[in-house]
């Protein structure tokens, strides 16, 4: 039987990861759960077994039923009538699949009905889906919504709302409207506080991902008046309460089966989440992050997806009386598809890790004080995840978008058709590099990093590894290659001209992202032999690219920008 | 109303995606180069059974297989869908059991359960295709039996209705309990194993396997439903003679292999003529006759 975990080794590889047993042990507060719950895991061991197999699970569904449909829910998509939405009908066989399977709230804790997985296993799982159907990835994981409900609710609306998600609920981050895109400070649906205290909702919202889900996260602007992020709060809205109606679908490129709603609040009864004032500035940019690590995953899973798809059609497909995967000017293409695919992944999982350490601590501070030494690594790790999460976003993204149009070049002729998956990972693709923030606003998110060094900072930890003998020479490369950069961010940064900042910052943390993949890539061959081809062809890859920005800051004059500007 | 569910099935080779050492010289089956799976009829009949469980809470889901121990994997395999727990029937005294020995076994097993409503098993097995199990364990029990069922529709007041599926269509039929089900192919698939279900039941075990492994040991005896059952003949109060090779009329005289080498179907118009001369075409090589 087709398997999307078991037949893709480098999943298991940095499942594998030895930063797991750290995370696992303080996830599951040193195995308190095994004796309240059945099916809490003992030890270590018997935690990661449940991963590896539960991931089994996903794997199986997502090559024989989520796969099997995907093509069906492109053509079919979601119609809207009466107000609600209906899945195409493979969609639905997929959402009911995966409920049956109980793989529904997998991060959440089991007092709430959830596996209590840290993060890692639960984006393996949104890596694979991806793969099996992107738009699928959409409904599936809008389960991180209720991280944000954990983090920030109350008591009472955790028990009330977690257990219907672990139980199968669907859930959708209600944020943009028609004038308010990436920027969300301008959000306008307005909540009204009624005497009892209660809220009720009001106005339009669009570009909504499953708009007509079970339970909603809204932003919205409760400070009457105001009009900035600070008078923004986040509400729960429960479909169940009615008020909230799809006036329509977007009728999109990609991603077809996910419904992109617009909606129409009238009155829609609603719950306040933590304080007002936080929604935009605390609560949404913490569930942006969950998303953004979500969209990699997706970018990751379509990645793998296009290299599949290229590399079969490669070897099947014959020309000049051989496979075309035998001229060099196909493999080329295709090495550094896979590449950029064990880059990508080893960028998304270093940051799932990351995430996972620091929101383990974050739980563990409201159970008891941190210590000095916890409290230093969640600072350490909280860091590390803010740098990387935008990071990983924005390059996992955009090498997406290249596999994706490689692996069309690939298929040559018949990938311009519709007979092949590849015009359908193609044209799902193109949204990862846009939402959840464009790949100019990650750019924005990551470019303090850059300036106050935490790129530079782990980049210097991971010289430190130690490599075998057979990895010097591309170690030197890398070291040659962060010198290459270290200088290009003195010398921007040496302008006094914020506008040459912002125009230089894209071509510096992409300078920042090759160097750290290339290490991760490097720390992976030294756990697994399999990684060193990859290595070796990103490293070639990424040192270019290094150069290539290197040499367009060194032969820019601040003063060419204006070149650039448009001004009425 | 809650009910007591047997689900009949069975480990089996995986026949459909045979290679060339699928057959052993002997012309027995080379069960080493096959995976063993669990029979995909027997799926389709694990559905049926769960989703009774679900419209009729308080239900209860036994699977129940003959064979080795190792069969345990697949009351396993059952657990992770959503069944109760199980019982490999194991004894060496079943080795060789053709269709009317294993159902005898089985139908001792059945009985030793004692309570029960519904039995559903797979219409057929991959590895042998005699679709005579079900039926004859039904016999054996005495109770009504519906073949070929595609679902369950319901099971109220002692009674269950069954859509089944007929040559020319399907039919509706009512039966009383308890009674035998088997489920046809084109039933609604078997649901995905369930991630709590199978992280409460992966160390699920029959005591023989318990017994090798003394590292599990204390662990599944604190945890009942970490218990599967683990039968003999002499547990189920089987007479030998009527089990294995003993109670097993079916001879295997020799086997052969067989190339299909008919490309297309044929067909034949319902008069003397074309019948004879099938009969004589059948007859000449050695179909039938």
């Amino acid at each position: 039987m087709a398997n999307f975990y078991n037949d893709n080794e480098s999943l298991k590889h940095h499942l594998s990861h030895p930063m797991m047993e750290k995370i696992v042990e303080l996830k599951e507060r040193n195995f308190a759960d095994a004796d309240k719950y059945d099916y809490a895991p003992q030890n270590f061991d018997d935690a990661m077994d449940s991963y590896d197999r539960v991931l089994e699970i996903v794997g199986d569904i997502c090559a024989n039923i989520v796969a099997e449909n995907a093509e069906d829910v492109d053509h079919e998509g979601p119609v809207v009538s009466g107000g609600h939405v209906t899945y195409a009908s493979g969609t639905q066989r997929n959402l009911d699949a995966t409920r049956k399977a109980g793989l529904m709230g997998m991060s959440m804790p089991r007092r709430l009905g959830g596996l209590n997985f840290p993060i890692t296993p639960y984006i393996m799982a949104a890596d694979i889906v991806s793969r099996a159907d992107a738009g699928f990835e959409n409904l599936w994981g809008l389960q991180d919504c209720a991280e944000t409900i954990y983090e920030f609710a109350s008591e009472e609306q955790k028990q009330k709302y977690i257990p219907r998600v672990c139980a199968g609920e669907t859930m959708s981050m209600d944020l943009t409207e028609p004038d308010a895109g990436s920027d969300l400070q301008s959000v306008m649906l307005k909540a009204t506080k009624k005497e009892d205290g209660s809220y009720v909702l009001n106005g339009v919202k669009r570009f909504i991902t499953n708009g007509d889900s079970d339970i909603h996260l809204v932003l919205a602007r409760s400070e009457e008046g105001s009009k900035d992020g600070r008078g923004l709060s986040m509400f729960i809205y429960d479909k169940r309460n009615g008020g909230v109606t799809v006036r329509r679908i977007e009728n999109k490129m990609g991603i077809k089966g996910s419904p992109t709603c617009e909606l129409v609040y009238k009155d829609a009864p609603a719950e306040l989440v933590g304080s007002t004032r936080l929604g935009l500035i605390k609560y949404v940019m913490a569930l942006m992050n969950g998303a953004r690590l979500g969209i990699a995953a997706q970018s990751v899973g379509i990645s793998e997806a296009a290299y599949r798809e290229a590399l079969e059609y490669a070897k099947d497909r014959k020309q000049f009386g051989k496979a075309i995967i035998e001229f060099p000017a196909v493999s080329e293409i295709l090495s550094t598809m896979k590449a950029k695919l064990d880059a990508s992944r080893s960028l998304l999982y270093a940051c799932s890790r990351f995430v996972d350490m620091y929101k383990i601590y974050d739980d563990i501070a409201k159970e008891r004080p941190l210590t000095v030494e916890e409290k230093k690594e969640q600072k350490y790790y909280s860091r590390l995840a803010d740098a990387f999460t935008p990071l990983a976003k924005g390059m996992t993204s955009e090498f997406c978008n290249q596999n994706s149009y490689d692996c069309i070049q690939i298929h040559g002729g018949s990938g311009f058709m519709k007979d092949y998956a590849c015009e359908r990972i193609y044209r799902d693709a193109r949204i990862t590099s846009i939402y959840e923030g464009t790949t100019q606003l990650q750019v924005v998110a990551a470019i303090r990093h850059v300036t106050t060094g935490t790129y530079l900072n782990k980049i210097r930890e991971f010289e430190a590894m130690e490599v075998v003998a057979a990895d010097e020479a591309v170690k030197n490369t890398l070291v040659f290659m962060t010198q290459q950069y270290a200088d290009a961010v003195q010398a921007v940064m040496g302008v006094d001209n914020t506008k040459y900042h912002d125009f230089m910052a894209r071509r510096l943390v992409e300078m920042a992202g090759h160097i750290i993949m290339g290490y991760l890539l490097l720390e992976d061959t030294q756990r697994n032999d399999a990684f060193r081809r990859s290595l070796n062809v990103y490293v070639k890859y990424g040192q270019a690219e290094v150069e290539r920005h290197a040499s367009f800051i060194a032969n820019f004059q601040p003063e060419q920008i204006e070149n650039y500007l448009y001004t009425d | 109303m809650s009910l007591n569910i047997i689900v009949l099935a069975k480990q089996v080779p995986d026949t459909r995606n045979v290679g060339k050492d699928a057959m052993k010289a002997d012309g027995t089956i080379n069960r080493a180069a096959l995976p063993a799976i669990f029979n995909p009829e027997d799926l389709n009949a694990l559905e049926q059974a769960l989703k009774l469980k679900e419209a009729y809470p308080g239900s209860k889901v036994t699977v129940l297989t003959m064979g080795p121990a190792r069969a345990a994997e697949i009351i396993r395999e059952g657990m992770f869908r959503g069944a109760d727990g199980g019982i490999v029937l194991s004894d060496r005294a079943f080795a060789g059991s053709d269709t009317l020995a294993t159902s005898y076994a089985l139908s001792m097993a059945v009985r030793k359960i004692g309570d029960y409503d519904i039995i559903i098993g797979g219409r057929q097995a991959i590895d042998g295709d005699t679709a005579q199990v079900g039926p004859q364990i039904a016999e054996k029990l005495g109770i009504p039996q519906i073949t070929y069922a595609e679902e369950i529709i319901s099971a109220d007041n002692g009674q269950v209705v069954v859509k089944r599926r007929i040559e020319s269509g399907v039919e509706t039929v009512k039966a009383a309990m308890p009674l035998v089900v088997t489920v046809n192919g084109s039933a609604a698939e078997c649901r995905p194993r369930n991630a709590k279900a199978l992280q409460k039941y992966k160390y699920a075990a029959v005591p023989s396997e318990v017994a090798a492994d003394q590292s599990k040991q204390e662990f599944i005896a604190a945890r009942p439903y970490l218990s599967i059952g683990e039968w003999n003949a002499a547990g189920v109060d089987a007479d030998l003679e009527q089990c294995g090779l003993a109670g097993s009329p079916t001879k295997v005289k020799s086997i052969e292999n067989v190339v299909f080498t008919a490309k297309e179907a044929r067909r034949i118009e319902n008069n003397d003529e074309e019948l004879e001369a099938l009969i004589i075409d059948l007859i000449a090589n050695h179909t039938i006759g």
